[in-house]
């Protein structure tokens, strides 16, 4: 902690450094990138791990939030903020060249909030289109449908960007040309069955050779963190199932975490117990679904039947304690919403020597099948630096040999009280993702086997006020979903809704390596690989 | 000639709720009357019809799941002739919007639904389809699909259960027969 600070005090003698949850450093915009890159570039401090990058209006100033991580140990983290009070032309200095997690995210936070980041190569909009008048999360922003009423002719896609490039004199703008003259664009989505919901990909094509992908996200995006903002803790929980819905109840189970945390709410034994369980049976589901539709992109429709016959097995479960099947709204702050059912312990027992007869089956149907394994092996290869720079974890940053569990390595719930294997992969290809989907599912067997005769007793939820009010300042919680690392950042300023929040997507790091992984891959890899990423679309749009 | 009541096979008239508007019509068409080689033709042709309607493939959010839930195997909707999925639309006799539709999507399902060739359906999966469910105080949510395409057969739930899509899907049935296409009021005049 000491070596950090004077590292920063060393490249920035006036930045300000406080020690909150997290060591928190605040510079100006001129002083960030020199702070980000001997962050990045010192070997014991080693902040190589962007985790995510969140635009903030503070009402005077328009700031940006990096949480930044090291791929050393990535239970140990730094804030570093920065704001700019200009709030007509607001620029700040891009990290996109150190951390490769910011090339996407610095655009959403200038679809959000109009922030331009000087030396940023792609400065378009992501998420919203070209004809969008206004920056939906400022403040001041008028939420109206006048101003942006529902267009439905169709839109221009135009192959050129922009880049603002600072100079002798100011900034100027730059165009930049996506693809060249004599590129063949073919357009894969919104509407494709393989894209995994609606995603946009412009793939420049040479002959059957990827030059390029150019990602278009957006087609779904809800405003799921802007209408957060308007409504208290326990109202807006019901979101989180909606952003990545394969894994719902993890996703719910971060912002619990992080509200519980935040306001001091002890939950009780059993109610983490039963979260811990319920997390790793969605993690099943999750992994089962991906493994069917991967298969079937593949061409293998009978794995995809077998896959969903399985999954519903787990989600019989799911229906008889929560009541939902895909969507189950089962926690709530301070524990769960009610207890299980009388015959859950019964089923999980039942189903688990069921799993791994099935595993067995799958690896017999597919694992082996010589086709499976020529589309696979060496298909999509993910280095382990591009990884850790573009933030990807859960199953493909694992393939990739990148530890990164949040399980193993900052365990909460009730993950201190099992034994289990982090499954680590170190070729990178489409074939060490798949497997290490079905190796996980093996794992999320044994911890549940661990957990499901020792649920203690006691009630399942503590009691809570109505109407929480968290103490004013920064929260943020990281939870190990199906795809990765999931996150939720709240900015209080002590009122009973968030000043600002925002869910950290592990979706939106797998999408971003497309253009890397499948670069000189052939077209018909691209499917094959996108299965063997998982994302899904809900989860990056928000 | 006699306009016969509407029939699913295998499953009695009395379970099928919320049917008012289509005893109505078949009422009306009773008392205007059909005739006898039209009316067998149009029972031909809707028989054919409502027992082969094959749905497109598009899912946007969470609803997809449930809808290929749908298809899979236990709930399997090929036994109720929704053979397979279409991956074009020029395949496809209904659409089933299945999930959030945002700003940026809107025009992409216009031109989806225009690219279907007649007779066309819709079928609004899910709350977000129908009035834009939970979201729809979003600045960018479209507020029920039935604002950009014409629905025949709302299915309400967040997400449907299988059931309830599968109830819908025979409601849209229903409604394909006793559809009249030969020798209609305006194309008489």
């Amino acid at each position: 902690m000491e070596a950090i600070k004077q590292l920063i005090l060393a490249t920035v003698p006036d930045a300000l450094i406080e020690e909150k949850i997290q060591l928190t450093v605040t510079v100006s915009p001129e002083a960030l990138r020199p702070v980000a890159l001997a962050l990045r570039n010192d070997e014991s401090a080693c902040f190589d791990y962007l985790i995510q990058l969140t635009g903030v209006d503070y009402g005077e100033a328009l700031g940006v939030v990096y949480l930044l991580s090291t791929s050393l140990d990535l239970s140990r983290c730094l804030v570093l903020k920065t704001a700019t009070t200009d709030r007509e032309q607001p620029t700040l200095p891009t990290v996109s060249d150190i951390w490769g997690t910011a090339i996407l995210n610095e655009r959403e936070v200038y679809d959000f909030f109009g922030i331009r980041f000087i030396g940023h190569p792609d400065m378009r909009h992501l998420f919203l289109t070209e004809r969008w008048k206004g920056y939906p999360l400022r403040k001041d922003y008028d939420a109206s449908r006048e101003q942006n009423p529902v267009n439905l002719t169709s839109y221009d896609m135009p192959d050129t960007s922009v880049k603002w490039v600072s100079g002798k004199n100011g900034i100027k703008l730059e165009k930049v040309q996506l693809f060249e003259d004599d590129d063949y664009v073919l357009n894969i989505g919104p509407q494709h069955p393989a894209t995994h919901g609606v995603l946009h990909f412009r793939t420049a094509l040479d002959g059957e050779i990827i030059k390029k992908i150019d990602v278009n996200c957006g087609y779904i995006h809800r405003g799921i963190e802007k209408l957060c903002e308007g409504l208290t803790y326990p109202q807006m929980l019901h979101f989180t199932d909606r952003l990545d819905y394969l894994s719902s109840h993890i996703n719910r189970h971060a912002l619990c975490l992080c509200v519980e945390k935040a306001a001091g709410i002890e939950v009780p034994r059993r109610a983490e117990y039963i979260r811990t369980i319920m997390d790793e049976l969605t993690r099943i589901t999750s992994h089962l679904l991906s493994w069917a539709c991967m298969c079937m992109d593949m061409g293998a429709l009978t794995a995809f039947i077998y896959g969903m016959r399985d999954r519903e097995k787990i989600l019989d479960i799911f229906e008889q304690t929560t009541g939902g099947r895909l969507i189950q709204n089962y926690n709530v702050i301070g524990g769960v919403m009610a207890d299980i059912h009388p015959d859950f312990v019964k089923k999980v027992k039942e189903f688990i020597p069921y799993m791994h007869k099935s595993l067995r089956e799958y690896h017999q149907l597919y694992t082996g099948n010589v086709i499976a394994r020529d589309r696979m092996i060496g298909v999509g290869v993910l280095e382990k630096e591009t990884a850790v720079s573009y933030a990807v974890s859960g199953p493909v940053g694992r393939a990739s040999g990148f530890h990164c569990d949040l399980r193993n390595i900052a365990p909460y719930a009730a993950y201190d009280q099992v034994i289990f294997k982090e499954i680590i992969r170190t070729e990178g290809d489409s074939m060490a993702r798949y497997l290490n989907r079905l190796d996980e599912i093996e794992q999320s067997l044994s911890i549940i086997d661990q957990l499901i005769d020792t649920i203690p007793a006691g009630p399942c939820c503590a009691k809570t006020k109505p109407i929480i009010r968290l103490p004013e300042g920064e929260y943020f919680q990281r939870v190990e979903a199906a795809r990765g690392e999931f996150g939720v950042y709240i900015l209080s300023k002590g009122e009973k809704s968030p000043w600002r929040l925002k869910f950290r997507s592990p979706s939106m790091a797998l999408v971003s390596i497309m253009d890397t992984v499948c670069h000189g891959a052939k077209i018909a890899d691209l499917i094959t690989i996108g299965g063997s990423m998982d994302y899904v679309i809900p989860d990056i749009d928000r | 000639m006699e306009v016969k009541n509407i029939k699913i096979k295998g499953f009695p008239n009395k379970e099928f709720k919320d049917t008012g508007y289509l005893e109505k019509y078949v009422e009306e068409l009773r008392a205007n009357g059909v005739g006898i080689i039209t009316g067998v033709l149009d029972d031909m042709i809707n028989w054919g019809r409502s027992n082969s309607l094959w749905p497109l493939t598009f899912a946007t959010s969470c609803c997809g799941i449930e809808f290929m839930a749908v298809g899979a195997a236990r709930f399997d909707f090929a036994r109720f002739g929704f053979e397979v999925t279409r991956n074009s639309p020029r395949q496809a006799d209904v659409i089933i919007v299945a999930g959030t539709i945002v700003d940026k999507m809107a025009p992409i399902l216009k031109r989806l639904y225009d690219q279907m060739a007649e007779p066309k359906y819709v079928i609004a999966m899910g709350s977000c389809a129908i009035s834009g469910g939970p979201f729809c105080n979003s600045y960018c949510v479209v507020n029920g699909v039935d604002k950009i395409i014409p629905v025949d057969v709302f299915v309400p739930g967040c997400p449907p259960k299988p059931e309830a899509l599968l109830y819908g899907m025979m409601q849209l049935q229903r409604k394909v027969k006793v559809e009249r296409f030969m020798f209609k009021e305006k194309d008489k005049k």
